[in-house]
């Protein structure tokens, strides 16, 4: 009695292996990352120094004379990603004070499937609505624009990872317990010192989590600033003029004639290398952040 | 009925064991046949005992009742009796839990067979998100029951006193009935297994008085057939339905009798108190 | 004094109220520009001939038709792959163990993954699918590449449903001596299946708008032909979208604003599905 059945045991083991193989699918992934991008950017690394690619100023590797610095790349990335920042955080935030401070139950569910609207519509979209709106009315605003231009580009990263920082900060808010609220109100301070004075400051830890979380994403779009921001690497403050992100820089490669194999192609895997390394210290960075904020308040 | 097919009268020194008990059980001429035994049993949740050295016997086709104030162990307790404990991550059983002569705990045996044999019936009614006849039918029918289904679901419901309210919707959802219905509609569910024993944690804490009711009358019917425990926080409801009364504070067992002594000269003073509404 | 300065306080709440609620509706504005733009633009060009032909060289004979059987064939290899892969894990690391080290470390690995850019996986795909097993710029070697993307997507959702179902159903089956394998097949899984659903549509219509591992894979930008089979060329909407999107002339820019038309309806649709089951679910639920 009581004793174990084995046909029912082993069934019930067989299963759960198969569902381990499962999970170990997404680990693997991750190796196989990490391992690729080493192993090709190796071989790029054996011809071209880790410090001139670095440190570098110059960006030319499939033009004579050749030259591996990446700066320029990672200052496009930058450039749009300070654009990004300077439009997404600000608009992301007042949103989310919006959704979790303002707004009636009624108005939070229109709204915020809305935003999730923004959020899913395809990044090749965005390309296109910077090419062919954003830039067109950016030059009849000002006169210097060029058509390809990173100011374009940011907008319209900006507007996609708005209802990103909208929808986590907002999450964040919420999680604020409502005692503190009160207990604010009940010493006579208006909604809005409730809400900069404690709801913000009491929730930093988690928007700051957004806010990486947001910029990472932006440092890793692809085709909107492929489409708007050009291919021109170039290290420049100017948002008016044509740059090249290092994301651009990649499909540019992959979609000319390069040669597979020479060093000219090898240059890809080494700037998603960098690419992998600077959105994985910010994801790592963004998710600290956050368990910081829930071992607060859960 | 064939399901309490070895009833036999336990040899008197096993009785003895527990010194809480013997004099107890096999008092004037009646003895009473054991079924489960609880020897020396500590539970800790990582590392905190829950339940602290604790023996004690249930007679067979007996309502034994385990009161005490919250947090006490009890609910832990009965759920080592179908080693429902092992789902709480930390949770560690040291001494034996004795089915007959088997121990629960024993390296060979399974505790999904366990659970096969001693039922259980929970606080809240949890029934399946199913229809009325899924609900009762699942259990036999994924440990390989292979009869007339419909027959032992029929069997179930009645046991449970709930066919004549459900017989004409039994593909009707079961989360539609009322809370005394669903919890009724569990102990057919627990039924249909045909346990031994039913292991019953508060099982009217969430019902109204006409419900809970409906269920100690049920009780007292399946008592004829089932060995039950039943743990509650109800005094009244533990002086109604109960033969024995087992009264536990921090982890400890404070006194273990006849209900009818429990309630009327307790030996412990604490017992006293509890039992007399003083504290709890 | 005090009335003074409780005027302002009063006059700064209400105005960062008004500013707030002006931000919150502005991206609702975009969206309604954007929309707008787009429609104005492909509207002209959208018609059945626009499905059903290949793309050209000429704007007027050219159609998305290749694209969007590309993108059919490509989304259902992709969901082959994933979502029993996907359901797989969630229900390993939600309801077959516990919360131990290597757990840990898996998901920490999830959440890291579902942050890595796009392009990355596309450089994976392109090394590991498209080189070493062979698999060239097929349909076969994009849904591998795809189903890995949204793995995490997948992964995160499913277990966000099994983490929803009460406990007390689990411990309902098992106390009736079910196994853990039994409790989940026909308790646990049954009630997570709206979430699991609606994650998985959420993932594929993601998956249905990457553009950047297709491009990294070498998927082609002109293919007159559709597919047959998991091992034949593909092009997919966004790639059409984006080659149209990236040449100079301004009827190509309308093809792509009506590829774009054609790629939000089949976004629309299924998003449409993910509602209604959730509402559905909601309902019965209740």
């Amino acid at each position: 009695m009581f004793q174990r059945k084995w046909a029912k045991h082993w069934r019930e083991e067989g299963i759960k292996a198969g569902l381990f193989l499962c999970a170990t699918v997404s680990v693997l992934t991750t190796f196989a990352i990490v391992w690729i991008l080493i192993r090709e950017a190796g071989v790029f690394f054996q011809e071209v120094s880790v410090s001139e690619f670095l440190f570098g100023t110059q960006w030319t590797p499939l033009l004579e004379p050749r030259s591996f610095g990446v700066l320029p790349l990672v200052c496009g990335t930058f450039l749009i990603v300070a654009g990004t920042a300077l439009i997404a955080l600000p608009a992301g935030l007042a949103t989310a004070i919006y959704l979790s401070e303002y707004a009636s139950s009624r108005v939070r569910s229109i709204l915020k499937p809305i935003l999730e609207v923004l959020a899913g519509i395809p990044t090749v979209v965005y390309g296109y609505f910077a090419l062919s709106f954003v830039t067109p009315l950016l030059r009849t605003v000002f006169s210097d624009v060029q058509i390809f231009n990173a100011a374009s580009a940011s907008i319209v990263v900006g507007i996609m990872v708005l209802s990103m920082v909208a929808s986590l900060c907002d999450d964040t808010l919420r999680a604020v317990p409502a005692s503190l609220r009160q207990g604010a109100y009940a010493v006579g301070a208006t909604p809005v010192e409730v809400t900069l004075g404690v709801v913000i400051p009491s929730s930093l830890s988690g928007i700051m989590a957004a806010f990486v979380l947001a910029l990472s994403r932006a440092i890793g779009e692809t085709m909107a600033v492929t489409l708007a921001a050009g291919a021109t690497p170039k290290m420049t403050m100017d948002p008016f003029v044509g740059i090249q992100t290092m994301t651009a820089y990649i499909v540019q490669v992959s979609l000319g004639d390069t040669p597979a194999g020479g060093i000219a192609y090898q240059t890809i895997f080494a700037v998603s290398a960098l690419l992998f390394v600077i959105t994985l210290i910010m994801n790592i960075v963004s998710s600290h952040l956050l368990r910081k904020f829930r071992e607060v308040y859960e | 009925m064939n399901m309490i097919a070895h009833k036999k009268a336990l040899p008197e020194k096993f009785l003895m064991d527990s010194k809480t008990m013997g004099k107890e059980l096999s008092g004037k001429n009646k003895t009473e046949n054991i079924v489960l035994q609880v020897k020396d049993v500590t539970i800790c949740y990582s590392g905190t005992p829950a339940i602290n050295n604790v023996s004690l016997t249930i007679p067979e086709r007996r309502i034994t009742a385990i009161i005490g104030p919250s947090g006490c162990g009890k609910s832990t307790l009965l759920r080592s009796f179908n080693r429902m404990n092992d789902f709480v991550p930390g949770a560690t059983v040291e001494g034996q839990v004795l089915y007959r002569d088997i121990d629960l705990y024993g390296s060979n045996v399974d505790p999904v067979e366990v659970r096969r044999k001693i039922g259980m019936v929970f606080q809240k009614p949890n029934p399946f998100p199913k229809s009325i006849f899924q609900n009762v039918a699942w259990g036999p029918l994924i440990n390989g029951f292979r009869k007339d289904i419909n027959e032992r679901v029929e069997k179930s419901l009645r046991a449970a006193a709930l066919w004549d309210e459900v017989k004409d919707r039994l593909k009707d959802s079961a989360m539609a009935l009322s809370g005394g219905q669903q919890q009724r509609l569990c102990i057919a569910r627990a039924l249909a297994m045909e346990p031994e024993i039913i292991l019953m944690d508060e099982p009217c804490s969430a019902l109204d008085p006409v419900s809970t009711a409906r269920i100690e009358d049920l009780m007292y019917e399946l008592k004829q057939q089932y060995t039950i425990v039943i743990v509650t926080h109800n005094m009244q409801q533990a002086s109604r339905v109960s033969k024995f009364t087992a009264f536990f504070e921090a982890g400890k067992l404070v006194e273990f009798g006849k209900t009818k002594n429990i309630f009327t000269h307790p030996t412990n003073k604490r017992t006293e108190e509890y039992v007399t509404g003083r504290f709890g | 004094m005090i009335s003074r300065s409780l005027t302002y306080r009063y006059w700064f709440a209400r105005a960062f109220h008004v500013f707030c609620f002006v931000v919150a509706w502005t991206g609702v504005v975009i969206l309604g520009i954007l929309l707008f733009h787009v429609t104005r633009e492909g509207i002209q060009w959208l018609d059945l001939q626009f499905l059903s032909d290949f793309p050209s060289r000429f704007p007027a004979k050219a159609g998305i038709r290749s694209a969007l059987f590309g993108t059919l064939w490509l989304m259902g290899f992709t969901a082959l792959f994933s979502v029993p892969i996907g359901i797989g894990s969630g229900l390993y690391l939600e309801e077959f163990t516990n919360k131990n080290r290597f757990s840990r470390f898996i998901d920490l690995n999830i959440s890291n993954l579902a942050g890595v850019p796009s392009i990355v996986y596309g450089m994976l795909g392109l090394v590991i699918f498209v080189r070493w097993f062979g698999l060239e710029q097929s349909v076969l070697a994009g849904s591998l590449t795809m189903s890995l993307l949204i793995l995490p997507v997948i992964i995160i959702s499913t277990r966000e449903a099994l983490r929803s179902v009460p406990n007390t159903i689990r411990q309902a089956a098992f106390a009736l001596g079910a196994t853990r394998w039994q409790t989940t097949y026909a308790h646990v899984l049954p009630a997570a299946l709206p979430g699991i659903l609606t994650g998985i549509i959420l993932a594929l219509s993601r998956a249905i708008g990457e553009t950047a591992p297709l491009v990294m894979i070498g998927a082609l930008t002109y293919v007159a032909f559709t597919p047959e089979g998991p091992m034949d060329d593909f092009t997919a909407l966004p790639i059409q979208i984006f080659n149209w999107a990236s040449r100079p002339q301004q009827e190509f820019h309308e093809l792509a604003a009506a590829g774009i038309l054609v790629l939000l309806l089949v976004l629309l649709m299924m998003n449409s599905i993910a509602v209604y089951i959730r509402h559905r679910s909601e309902k019965r639920n209740l």
